[in-house]
């Protein structure tokens, strides 16, 4: 040992201050003002990564690669609709509005979703002509603050999603930002242009699952009882939730999980309210079991779908359908790498931008603005999300018949282990090399 | 006049019939019967026809009104002409909450009282109560008129966008954002129209005007350190 350079204590980061922490805890200190965002958590939670598909072996039969058939179509909304919707693929868009997003993405959006067969959703703020004109199957979101809400849009649609909550932020409202308050948005949602509009944590006209089943009955009387109506939970209370959708009248429950996306919400609400999609879908399909009902009430789950694998581990564990709408985003080109040099300007990078609200996304995605709107082609736009959803279905046909199925809705809990303890905890299957579901009596 | 026994035709048979109606219809009067307070009566409806509802309804009756007139011989039920397009509503006896809730237009005459939340939300609506309405009333209300000719509860106006409301007896308390505002010309005009269409006798000068502060429009996030 060398007495003039004695061996150093190493420097050690600490994990509960980390840097990313720290960053936060100097922004706050600056500015006093809470961080608002878009997108849905990044923190790590169990997810689908968490589960594996076992396969078929001695005691399962397979189905040969991509030849034999493997059937992916789906029916929402047969209890009660006259008109259920009749889709081609187990993965819908979802809601997105106008406003937050710009009209050449709602184009592509609609585009993409005819191409593959499937549904699109509107969002807060209404129903534009060029959505509804590209969008083979069209489900109106019916939402607290009722912007742009009109009985003729309401005939027009495929289906009408009742929004009580959503993944990101169950309990909280929203806010389109004045930046993005253009002429058309702001006229649409009958406010002036350029001033923040708040999106109402609750329903102005009904305030429990008793009332929502007379709004129910008012949609439907309005509608003609011609088209499903789906109601829209966060990852909550997902069992209750569920039950109580039912209850209230469903025809479809639209589940949505922690991972889901915002347009804008405090960064605080994203990260800790809400449970993760995994958790949640076990609990609702035992809601719509106990009831009788699963199957005959559709559950439609989101929040951090991304691949092909994730459809079917959903699917398998009782989902009849998913949504997705960050990936669909970033098939159109949000976070694309190629706008680099921008996000440096604005301060990140390339799959780290969630600045949504700012209206400034070099994407042309997540704006209003004309010059960086025009930089999305809705047509081309159009095609990479229908690329997209074809591979998505593909991958989970693929699985499917590793498994020995004809259709994707035959897969089922017994196809799956989990690979952690959390995993296998929620969503009820063995933990990996063992027969252990934690939670489970007898354990 | 045309009758429907509401008992007999069922709600859906009376909807139907009603949003079957075209813009030039020759059976303009209609009279329903038996109504029961059930809910969501004359739901939806699209014509310029009058109807007139005997009794008193349950939720949501002339929910999404365009351009019909619907009268309600009694109260009515909470969420009463909720987001109405166009067209009258007139309620003879007392509104439950959420009257007139995020209506776009057309105009809703409630010749008792309102509960609470009258106004919610409202996009465009006029909305004319000849006595008293209940807490949070015009909560988050965006564009068109309430005028209160008795007293209104707490928080009137609360998160107020650029409604303009109208009260002539006590105001128990402003909501967030809620102020009082001078009483210009354009204003007695507006209130002088609006009374006249709601069947008040009353006198401009005896209201007191409210609105946005306009402190709550643009959230400070200029935090992009």
């Amino acid at each position: 040992m060398n007495k003039h350079n004695p061996p150093m204590t190493a420097s050690i980061q600490s994990s509960t201050f980390s840097q990313s922490i720290n960053a936060e805890i100097r922004r706050a200190a600056a500015t006093g003002i809470y961080d608002i965002r878009g997108g849905g958590a990044k923190r790590k939670v169990p997810h689908f990564d968490d589960l594996l598909f076992l396969g078929a072996s001695m005691s399962r039969y397979p189905l040969e690669g991509y030849r034999e058939r493997c059937d992916t179509n789906v029916t929402l909304g047969t209890r009660f609709a006259e008109n259920p919707i009749e889709l081609d693929i187990p993965i819908t868009i979802a809601g997105m509005s106008f406003g937050a997003l710009s009209g050449q993405a709602k184009e592509a959006l609609g585009r993409g979703a005819t191409l593959a067969g499937t549904s699109t959703t509107t969002g807060d703020g209404g129903m534009t002509p060029e959505e509804r004109g590209h969008s083979n199957k069209l489900v109106y979101q019916y939402l607290p603050s009722r912007y742009g809400m009109n009985p003729d849009d309401l005939r027009r649609a495929d289906a009408i999603e009742i929004v009580v909550g959503q993944g990101a932020k169950p309990g909280g409202g929203g806010m389109l930002l004045g930046q993005k308050i253009s002429d058309r948005v702001a006229e649409m949602r009958n406010l002036p242009k350029g001033i923040d509009q708040r999106s109402a944590c609750r329903h102005p006209d009904w305030t429990g699952p008793d009332d929502l089943e007379i709004k129910i009955l008012e949609l439907r009387e309005i509608t003609g009882w011609k088209v499903p109506i789906y109601i829209k939970v966060g990852g909550a209370r997902p069992y209750f939730d569920t039950t109580l959708a039912v209850k209230a009248g469903a025809d479809v429950v639209v589940l949505d999980g922690m991972q889901g996306g915002t347009a804008a919400t405090q960064d605080v609400f994203i990260e800790h309210v809400g449970q993760p999609t995994l958790a949640c879908i076990r609990p609702a399909v035992q809601a719509l079991q106990d009831q009788g009902m699963h199957r005959e009430v559709q559950l439609i789950v989101s929040g951090g779908i991304r691949t092909g694998a994730d459809v079917a581990k959903a699917i398998a564990l009782g989902a009849d359908a998913v949504a997705i709408g960050t990936a669909a985003l970033i098939a159109l080109g949000d976070n694309d790498p190629r706008w680099e040099d921008e996000y440096q300007a604005l301060g990140t990078t390339a799959g780290a931008y969630d600045d949504w609200h700012e209206g400034r996304d070099p994407a042309g995605i997540t704006t209003q603005d004309p010059v960086l709107a025009a930089r999305l082609d809705p047509v081309e736009g159009g095609r990479r999300l229908n690329n997209y959803l074809k591979v998505m279905t593909l991958e989970a046909q693929t699985l499917a018949r590793a498994c020995g199925k004809s259709h994707i809705h035959n897969l089922e809990p017994e196809d799956l282990c989990a690979l952690t303890v959390e995993a296998a905890a929620m969503a009820q299957v063995p933990l990996s090399g063992t027969n252990w579901i934690p939670g489970q009596v007898g354990y | 006049m045309q009758v429907v026994d509401l008992e007999a035709e069922g709600l859906r048979g009376l909807n139907k019939t009603l949003q079957a109606q075209q813009m030039a219809t020759n059976q303009t009067a209609w009279e329903v019967v038996n109504a029961r307070g059930a809910h969501a009566i004359a739901v939806g409806l699209d014509a310029p026809i009058e109807v007139t509802v005997r009794g008193s309804t349950g939720y949501y009756c002339a929910g999404m009104n365009k351009q019909a007139k619907i009268t309600v011989d009694g109260s009515a039920g909470p969420g009463v002409a909720e987001n109405m397009m166009s067209g009258l509503v007139v309620i003879e006896g007392d509104a439950s909450q959420y009257a007139g809730a995020t209506g776009h237009g057309g105009t809703l005459v409630i010749k008792g009282n309102a509960s609470s939340r009258c106004g919610i939300s409202m996009k465009g609506i006029d909305i004319v109560v000849h006595g008293n309405v209940g807490h949070m009333s015009a909560f988050m209300a965006q564009s068109g008129n309430l005028v209160v000719c008795g007293d209104a509860g707490d928080a009137l106006g609360d998160s107020i966008y650029e409604a303009r409301l109208f009260v002539r007896g006590s105001v128990k308390s402003l909501g967030a954002d809620c102020i009082e505002k001078e009483m210009r010309p354009e204003h007695l005009s507006l209130l002088a129209d609006l009374l006249e269409r709601g069947g008040v006798d009353a006198k401009p000068e005896e209201f007191r005007r409210y609105g946005s502060a306009r402190q709550l429009y643009n959230f400070n996030i200029d935090n992009a350190y």
